[in-house]
């Protein structure tokens, strides 16, 4: 968080000497003083944010304080009058049980998350050594990634159809019987949380094989003239190079598994006990027009992804994150 | 875990270097192995949607979800997607939020980076964190209040809003232009100013030329994120003229019920444009997610 803000560019790669000499030549000789001094000097940066921070405040400062203002009141998002109810729409989003099922459903998606991340450190690690075809491996692998979720939600609804492509393959190696796999709640979530997987392992693994591309060569030389097998290799080079990505790509699965709604919309529109927070968000205001209620969901929702990220920031402190 | 061990396990004889025939033939096997069954999870259920979207009808019904089409030339079920699922309207309408996203994208965030970057301004600090803070600020739980704001400004059911939301709300291009403007000297900025160049010439004239392969990166990054957004279409423009290609492939769902050879030919439709970018930019591709992501 802080290193954005400290003067020196912590990123750029020219070497520390130059970037302090040029710090120093802009502060010292500078434009011309009648130019430093004058009104216009003043305003001019702002000339340039005044659209940038219109647009952040009007699009995200102003929503946040009027979600949290909603939230307090019964407003139907609709009607000009709203009654401020206190706790009321808290209380009730804590003790519904069906308001407060969705949580259990991100669980699915934190573990989800989980193997996606073992998946990807895999395929890099496999994939930062030279191997035949391995630029047609990466390709494959980071695709999904790219795809149109609408896409990515009918090409499974497919796939684990009745009789679809998931039973034909299963059949073939003797395990029959159609399955219905998006019938019941566990198996549903189940396979959403798979879909989500072969969805995002690539983003995932292209960042993984960043961080470990840029480990110079000879520290695996080195190890290697010092006896070092592979897997020492990942242990003690691979691993620690790669935390700040790790450690990044953790607190993105987390808030990712809290805020999941495309996939699930799609492929079941949140039946059969598959709804996340975001869905049951959604249908609050938009369908029963429960803005008020919808609005502290949304609150708690927020709430527990700034608490995730300062544990995060708490437990790396600042880790520069630099990869390209 | 386990198998990532597997590679070159003999440790000991590990002096003799890389070269890849000397290691043993079983660990790479079980490499190449692990990486082909990777490659089929990903392709085998693209591959099936992409044979469905050949078959007729008929053959979609009776034959099984993995048997092939009679014909490999059918393009009828391409034909009844593209034209009953209105997907010209789509491609249109995503071409414009596109083109007017990513331009207010650019401008946007490379004029705060030049603003932030080359001014010393008071509040200089406080606009940062407020940029900083807003990142934090995952954008699928505030629509419920955004709406309200989208809607108070009669954009609701427009193009404006999505666009105004992209280009509003995109704080990861900030970075990157900002992580850029760092390496251009600020000598080439004062060098223009002694020539008489105002800040805006020195900004148009000077910056955004230099910053092109930042913005290379934001317009690939974020066309792509764009092109595939589902939620925001959905969200704000609900008439059915007005359809994304997601929302219009969304759609898909209910006239075409179980007609899975059209909804397939839809699909492929829809990916195809971003396999053939991939397949053209893959480079550019991977380091601009990689940089957006990390920012």
């Amino acid at each position: 968080m802080t290193h954005t803000t400290s003067t020196a560019p912590p990123a750029s790669h020219e070497p520390p000497p130059a970037a302090a000499a040029r710090r120093r030549t802009k502060r010292r000789t500078g434009p011309a003083r009648s130019w430093r001094d004058h009104p216009l000097r003043r305003i001019t940066p702002w000339l340039f944010l005044l659209a940038p921070l219109a647009l952040l405040v009007t699009f995200t400062y102003v929503p946040v304080a009027n979600m949290i203002y909603y939230s307090f009141t019964d407003w139907d998002g609709v009607s000009p009058d709203r009654n401020f109810t206190g706790v009321e729409n808290y209380t009730q989003l804590f003790t519904r049980p069906e308001l407060f099922r969705v949580f259990f459903v991100s669980f699915y998606y934190l573990a989800a998350s989980a193997v996606q991340i073992v998946i990807a450190l895999y395929f890099a690690t496999v994939l930062s050594f030279d191997l035949r075809f391995r630029n047609l491996f990466k390709g494959i692998l980071f695709f999904p990634y790219l795809i149109n979720g609408v896409a990515i939600g009918f090409v499974f609804l497919y796939f684990f159809q009745d009789g679809g492509t998931l039973d034909s393959i299963l059949s073939w190696f003797g395990v029959g019987g159609d399955h219905a796999w998006l019938g019941d709640p566990e198996s549903a979530n189940t396979s959403l949380a798979g879909v989500s997987v072969w969805r995002f392992t690539g983003l995932n693994f292209v960042l993984f094989l960043g961080a470990i591309q840029s480990i110079p060569g000879e520290l695996y030389e080195a190890a290697q003239l010092d006896g070092a097998g592979r897997w020492q290799q990942f242990r003690h080079i691979i691993a620690p190079s790669i935390k700040p990505v790790l450690s990044l790509s953790v607190i993105l699965a987390i808030s990712g598994s809290l805020a999941v709604f495309e996939i699930p919309y799609i492929m079941t529109g949140g039946a059969t006990d598959t709804s996340t927070f975001v869905i049951q968000t959604v249908k609050l205001a938009f369908q029963f027009n429960k803005t008020g209620l919808a609005s502290a969901s949304a609150v708690v929702l927020l709430l527990i992804i700034l608490l995730v990220t300062w544990i995060q920031r708490r437990i790396v402190p600042d880790d520069k994150v630099d990869l390209v | 875990m386990t198998t990532l061990s597997t590679p070159t396990r003999p440790a000991v004889s590990g002096r003799r270097t890389t070269a890849p025939g000397k290691r043993p033939r079983v660990g790479t096997a079980l490499t190449y192995l692990s990486l082909i069954v990777a490659s089929l999870v990903v392709l085998v259920p693209l591959a099936v949607v992409f044979l469905t979207s050949l078959k007729t009808s008929r053959e979609v019904t009776d034959g099984g979800a993995m048997s092939l089409p009679r014909d490999w030339l059918n393009f009828s079920n391409y034909a009844t997607a593209f034209n009953d699922g209105k997907m010209l309207t789509a491609f249109g309408n995503t071409a414009f939020i596109l083109f007017f996203s990513i331009t207010g994208t650019v401008l946007i965030g490379s004029m705060t980076a030049y603003a932030i970057d080359r001014f010393d301004f008071r509040l200089k600090r406080t606009v940062m964190a407020l940029f900083l803070i807003a990142t934090l600020v995952p954008g699928v739980t505030t629509q419920v209040a955004t709406f309200q704001v989208v809607n108070s400004f009669g954009l609701f059911d427009t193009h404006w809003a999505p666009i105004l939301l992209y280009m509003g709300t995109d704080i990861v291009s900030i970075y990157i232009f900002l992580q850029f403007i760092r390496s251009i000297p600020t000598s080439l900025d004062e060098a223009a100013r002694l020539d008489g160049a105002n800040t805006f010439t020195i900004y148009r004239k000077i910056i955004l030329p230099l910053l092109k392969p930042a913005i290379a990166t934001v317009v690939i990054v974020k066309g792509i994120t764009t092109y595939n957004d589902f939620y925001i279409p959905f969200l704000y423009m609900p008439s059915e003229d007005k359809g994304t290609i997601s929302t219009a492939l969304f759609r898909f769902k209910g006239p075409f019920g179980a007609h899975w050879e059209n909804i397939s030919a839809g699909a492929i439709l829809v990916i195809l444009p971003t396999l053939l970018l991939f397949l053209f930019l893959q480079r550019y591709i991977y380091n601009g997610f990689a940089q957006g992501a990390t920012k």
